[in-house]
C-alpha cells in the first residue's frame, strides 16, 4: 500500500533519515520505536509529505507521491494522521472538527456529515460532547476525537504520530483501545509509539529505527524476545 | 474661559436656526464615512499583505509578493498619511476628477492596510504550526486551511490590537481637510473663523471624537466577546 525507496532528509546540514526503504502492506498495523531524535517522526511525517523529503521516492497505492505531478491533497484525504498534541481546531465544536474537512472536500453534505459525525462519536462513546468546544476536554477525549476527526474522511491508511505521548497516564488506555478496535477492524496503521505494550500486543511489525535508518524489524514476538543488533537490545534494555 | 459658556455655545451652534450644528452633522457624515471605507480596505489590504509575507517562500512567485508587500508597507508605514494624502490628491489625481471623500478613504485605507497587514501577520504567526498541519493532513488545501482554521484564530487573537488600529483611524481623519475634505475638524474651524471664539467649538469636536471612539470601543467589545465563545470552560 505504501513503499518507501531510499528516503532521506536533512534539516539543513543535520541527516535526520539516511535511506529508508520500506514496505507497508493494506491491513497492517506497524509500531515505530527507537529513542527520541531517531527520526521515527520525521520517517511518518514523511509518508504524508507533511515533511519535504530530500531524495527518495515514496509510493502510495504505486503512484509515486513526492513528484509535482501528483496531488497530494488528494492523497492526504486516503491518509488520515493523529498528531501528539491532538491539534483539534480550538475555535470549532467537536462536530465541526469532524465535518470540516468531508463537507469543504464535497465528499459530503453537512446533514450526511453531521449525521456520520454523530455516529463516529456514538462508537467512541463521546456522542454527549458533538457541540463541546475542545478546550472543554480531557486530554483523552481530545485524542479520540482526532482520531474520529480523521475517520471521516474515510481513510486507507492511518498514521500515528505518538498518540499517547501528551497524555496523562491514566488516559492513555481509551486512546489504545480505539486504536485497537481499528486494527481489529483491519485499518492499515504506521504508529511511531512509545508504548511497547500496544506494539507487542497489536502491530504485526515492529520497526526499529535510529541514527535515521531502519536497524532491525522484526513481529513482535521475535522483536522482544530475541533481538538481534546490540543497538536494539540496549534500547530495550533501558525501556522494558 | 468657561465664562459666556453657553453664550458661546449658542452662537457657534445654535444660531441661525441650528447652523452650526447642521454644518457639524455634514461635516460628523464624511468623518464616518471616511472612517468606515478606509477600515474595509484597510482590513482588506492588510488581509491579502499579511497573507503574502506568510506564505512559505518556495517558489519564485511567492517571493515576489512577499517582496512586494514588505515594500508597500515600508513605503505606507514611512510617510506621513498627510504627505500621502497630499500626493495622492493634488499629484497622481491632478488631472482626474476625483471626489475629495473618495481620495480621503482610498489614501487612508491604503495607509491603514500596512499596519492592519503587520497586526494580521503578528495573529496569523501565533496560531500553533501543528493547526495548519492538521489541515492539510486532511486533504485540505493550503488557503481552505488558511481561510477557514489559522484566520479565525488569528482574527480572535488580534481583535484588541485591530480596535487599536480602528480607534487610531477615526482619529487621524480629522487631517482629511487638508484635501479639501470637510469633516467635522475642518467644519470645527469654519465656526470659529465666524465667531472667532474658538474654545468652545474644538471642546465640542474633541467631544464628538471621544463619543465616536467610545462607541467603537464598546463594538469591539462586543465583536470579542462572541470570538471568545470557545474559550469557556
Amino acid at each position: 500500500m505504501i513503499s518507501v525507496k531510499n528516503l532521506t532528509k536533512s534539516f539543513g546540514k543535520i541527516n535526520v533519515l539516511c535511506g529508508i526503504d520500506y514496505e507497508i502492506h493494506a491491513g497492517e498495523v506497524i509500531a515505530v520505536v527507537g529513542p527520541s531524535g531517531s527520526g521515527k517522526s520525521t520517517f511518518l511525517r514523511c509518508l504524508n509529505l507533511l515533511e519535504e523529503p530530500t531524495s527518495g521516492e515514496i509510493y502510495f497505492k504505486n503512484e509515486q507521491i513526492n513528484t509535482k505531478k501528483c496531488d497530494i491533497n488528494q492523497v492526504r484525504t486516503k491518509m488520515g494522521m493523529v498528531f501528539q498534541q491532538f491539534n483539534l481546531f480550538p475555535h470549532l465544536t467537536v462536530q465541526q472538527n469532524i465535518t470540516l474537512a468531508p463537507v469543504k472536500l464535497g465528499r459530503m453534505t453537512q446533514e450526511e456529515a453531521d449525521e456520520r459525525a454523530l455516529e463516529l462519536l456514538e462508537r467512541i462513546g463521546l456522542k454527549e460532547k458533538a457541540n463541546a468546544y475542545p478546550i472543554q476536554l480531557s486530554g483523552g477525549q481530545k485524542q479520540r476525537i482526532a482520531i474520529v476527526r480523521a475517520l471521516a474522511m474515510d481513510p486507507e491508511v492511518m498514521l500515528f504520530d505518538e498518540p499517547t505521548s501528551a497524555l496523562d497516564p491514566e488516559m492513555v488506555g481509551e486512546v489504545l483501545a480505539v486504536m485497537k478496535d481499528l486494527a481489529k477492524a483491519k485499518m492499515t496503521m504506521v504508529v511511531v509509539t512509545h508504548e511497547m505494550g500496544f506494539a507487542r500486543e497489536v502491530a504485526d511489525r515492529i520497526l526499529f529505527l535510529d541514527g535515521g535508518k531502519i536497524v532491525e524489524e522484526a513481529p513482535p514476538e521475535e522483536f522482544f524476545s530475541s533481538p538481534k543488533s546490540p543497538r536494539l537490545q540496549d534500547f530495550l534494555s533501558k525501556v522494558l | 474661559m468657561f465664562d459666556d459658556f453657553f453664550g458661546k455655545f449658542s452662537r457657534a451652534f445654535l444660531e441661525n436656526n441650528f447652523s452650526g450644528l447642521r454644518l457639524m452633522a455634514d461635516g460628523l457624515k464624511n468623518t464616518i464615512l471616511i472612517t468606515l471605507g478606509a477600515l474595509l480596505l484597510g482590513v482588506i489590504l492588510g488581509t491579502i499583505l499579511a497573507v503574502a509575507k506568510v506564505l512559505p517562500t518556495k517558489n519564485i512567485f511567492n517571493k515576489i509578493l512577499a517582496g512586494i508587500a514588505n515594500v508597500y508597507i515600508a513605503v505606507f508605514r514611512g510617510t506621513p498619511v498627510v504627505v500621502q494624502l497630499l500626493l495622492f490628491y493634488f499629484g497622481i489625481c491632478a488631472k482626474i476628477d476625483i471626489d475629495p471623500v473618495l481620495a480621503a478613504v482610498i489614501c487612508l485605507g491604503m495607509n491603514s492596510g500596512a499596519y492592519v497587514a503587520e497586526i494580521i501577520r503578528s495573529g496569523i504567526l501565533a496560531v500553533d504550526h501543528g493547526q495548519m498541519e492538521a489541515g492539510r493532513s486532511l486533504g485540505l488545501t493550503y488557503s481552505t486551511t488558511l481561510i477557514r482554521i489559522v484566520l479565525p484564530q488569528a482574527i480572535k487573537n488580534i481583535l484588541p490590537a485591530l480596535g487599536n488600529e480602528l480607534i487610531a483611524l477615526i482619529k487621524e481623519t480629522s487631517v482629511v481637510s487638508f484635501i479639501t475634505v470637510v469633516d467635522i475638524t475642518k467644519v470645527a474651524g469654519n465656526i470659529i473663523a465666524k465667531t472667532y471664539e474658538p474654545f468652545v467649538p474644538y471642546l465640542f469636536l474633541a467631544l464628538i471624537y471621544l463619543v465616536i471612539v467610545l462607541f467603537a470601543t464598546w463594538l469591539v467589545g462586543i465583536l470579542e466577546r462572541r470570538m471568545r465563545q470557545s474559550d469557556q470552560r
